[in-house]
């Protein structure tokens, strides 16, 4: 172990594999030592565990009705209790993970690259191109994020996939501002144009050059992101335009305990609880993320 | 034959006129300076043989072939500037074997690994500094790195921005050696702007002066030398850096 901590630290690699492998050992590393980002790091894995070992995790099918057992408090055999058609919540809370890691990892891979490339463009070519993309993203930033997926789901139907649709058009032009942003403070500096000198077409610069400039402050926000996300979609579960009944969806397991709040407090409260650890999860390590990875702190030690 | 040919050159910043009509020949295989005061439009005129200064008129011809406003490949093959600052012109993300590997993949040069190492090598850089990123890497050593840069795509001329005023004045001396050292070996012509009269008369063959954006004299630096200058203004510069003691 020691000589392999020694051999990816090591200050004059000899091969690009170490030098690469080396760089995002120091990055771990310096994450680790970040109580906050441990922590988040711990709720994140935690989601990924439980999505992907959902099965063996649940006690019982979250789909199963036992209407003689509807209401229960939590208990040994229901440790979350059990919701108005007898289903055990507890096991729709850790299928419903799956649901929140989905509609997470899709709005992420949609929405990040598509806002970095309509940023980078804009910013590295200037003039016209700006002006339209970004009045573009401008129109899109003008509405609130949930107002305009609510939007897109009435016109494309409710369900799973037009939630994270919608979202990802209500989340990229945020991004597209940090990118352009992060665009225009290298677009002229010496380094870009000696890469340019070199012959390097417009594609490449931005894509080899650019981008992975924007990339750590992307990653960071993409992050931080997560928490609203995961309450973006839990809001059109709640609405009911989200994920459809019978599926686990955090947020219309809210809905359907919304009758019973009162007097059956547990059938809310415990998807809520999911929400609000895996929403901390994911600030905490985008918090740790920032002190790790923010480019002015690149440069020191 | 010419390495570089520039005919009744004017470059506009804007509505502005920065150089007027200036016309210069460099031979292949010869050292020019570009010397004047600040804002006479020496990288300018730099500025536009690359192609990073687009808005001018008149004719610059690269090795016998006019060259387009444009940045284009084949004349990046042929010159290659090296910036002044050697703290901006490096990618902050990238290691020095990516700098350097990143020309041979813009002009598809088949790359095994063994001409950065080799160009390390020319312009006296240790191996073991290949996966070094610039923040690791002191001024003297970073301005090695844009110097090979420069060199990877085996250009037959190079610009120089003043390469050494950015550096520590010991560190200046070893750049200049190595400039020097690669002229003689690889055969380069050299255009370079510098208000450091000195290095005129170590690096090159002759000096252009300017005065507000327009060439007042060519010289040789055998003349320079001597203090036998032709035009006032000239004369004036050449005083001035003898009364500082360079």
């Amino acid at each position: 172990m020691a000589t392999v901590l020694h051999w990816l630290l090591d200050e004059t690699p000899t091969s690009r594999l170490q030098a690469r492998l080396g760089r995002h050992a120091r990055v771990a590393l310096a994450l680790t030592r970040n109580p906050l980002a441990v922590i988040g790091l711990i709720i994140v894995a935690l989601l990924l565990v439980s999505a992907l070992a959902a099965p063996l995790i649940a006690t019982q099918d979250p789909v199963a009705q036992d209407l003689a057992r509807r209401l229960l408090p939590p208990s040994a055999a229901h440790w979350m209790g059990t919701d108005e058609l007898g289903r055990d919540i507890w096991s729709r809370t850790v299928f419903g993970s799956r649901i929140t890691l989905t509609i997470v990892l899709l709005v992420a891979i949609i929405a990040a690259p598509l806002g970095l490339v309509v940023g980078a463009v804009a910013g590295y070519f200037g003039g016209w191109c700006d002006r339209i993309l970004m009045g573009v993203t401008d129109i899109f930033l003008s509405m609130p994020k949930l107002i305009l997926a609510l939007a897109f789901v009435a016109a494309l139907g409710p369900g799973i996939q037009n939630a994270i649709i919608a979202i990802a058009i209500a989340t990229w032009p945020s991004y597209a501002r940090i990118a352009r942003a992060e665009t225009l403070t290298v677009r002229h500096s010496e380094f870009i144009s000696a890469i340019r000198l070199q012959g390097a077409s417009a594609t490449r610069v931005i894509l080899r050059h650019i981008l992975p400039l924007c990339a750590s402050s992307m990653i960071i926000r993409v992050t931080l992101d997560m928490a609203g996300i995961i309450l973006t979609a839990a809001g059109l579960g709640f609405i009911g335009l989200g994920a459809q009944p019978p599926l686990p969806e955090w947020g219309a397991m809210i809905s359907r305990g919304r009758n019973f709040i009162l007097d059956q407090w547990w059938v809310s409260t415990m998807p809520g609880l999911a929400i609000v650890t895996v929403g901390l999860g994911f600030c905490f390590l985008g918090d740790g993320l920032r002190d790790v990875l923010d480019p002015k702190q690149a440069g020191k030690p | 034959m010419t390495a570089i040919s520039l005919r009744n050159l004017d470059i506009f910043y804007g509505a502005t006129k920065v150089v007027h009509d200036l016309t210069l020949d460099i031979a292949e295989g010869e050292s020019v300076a570009l010397v004047g005061e600040s804002g006479s439009g020496k990288s300018t005129v730099l500025k536009a043989i690359t192609g990073l200064a687009t808005n001018w008129t008149g004719a610059i011809a690269v090795e016998g072939v006019p060259r387009s406003h444009r940045i284009d490949r084949r004349c990046a093959r042929q010159c290659q500037l090296v910036f002044q600052d050697p703290y901006a012109s490096l990618h902050p993300r990238k290691t020095v074997d990516d700098a350097l590997s990143e020309p041979l993949a813009i002009h598809g040069i088949p790359d095994d690994g063994r001409r950065v190492e080799t160009t390390m090598a020319a312009v006296g850089l240790d191996a073991r500094l290949r996966f070094r990123f610039p923040h690791q890497l002191s001024g003297g050593q970073r301005q090695r790195v844009a110097i090979a840069r420069a060199l990877m795509p085996e250009p037959r001329i190079l610009l120089l921005d003043e390469p050494t005023s950015a550096l520590d004045v010991s560190v200046q001396a070893e750049i200049l050696n190595l400039l020097k050292r690669l002229r003689r070996e690889q055969g380069l012509t050299y255009l370079m702007v510098t208000h450091n009269l000195p290095v005129v008369s170590f690096l090159c063959d002759r000096l252009a002066v300017m005065q507000k954006g327009r060439i007042v004299e060519i010289a040789e630096v055998a003349r320079f030398k001597t203090g036998a200058l032709a035009s006032p203004y000239a004369r004036e510069l050449y005083a001035a850096g003898a009364s500082r003691g360079c």
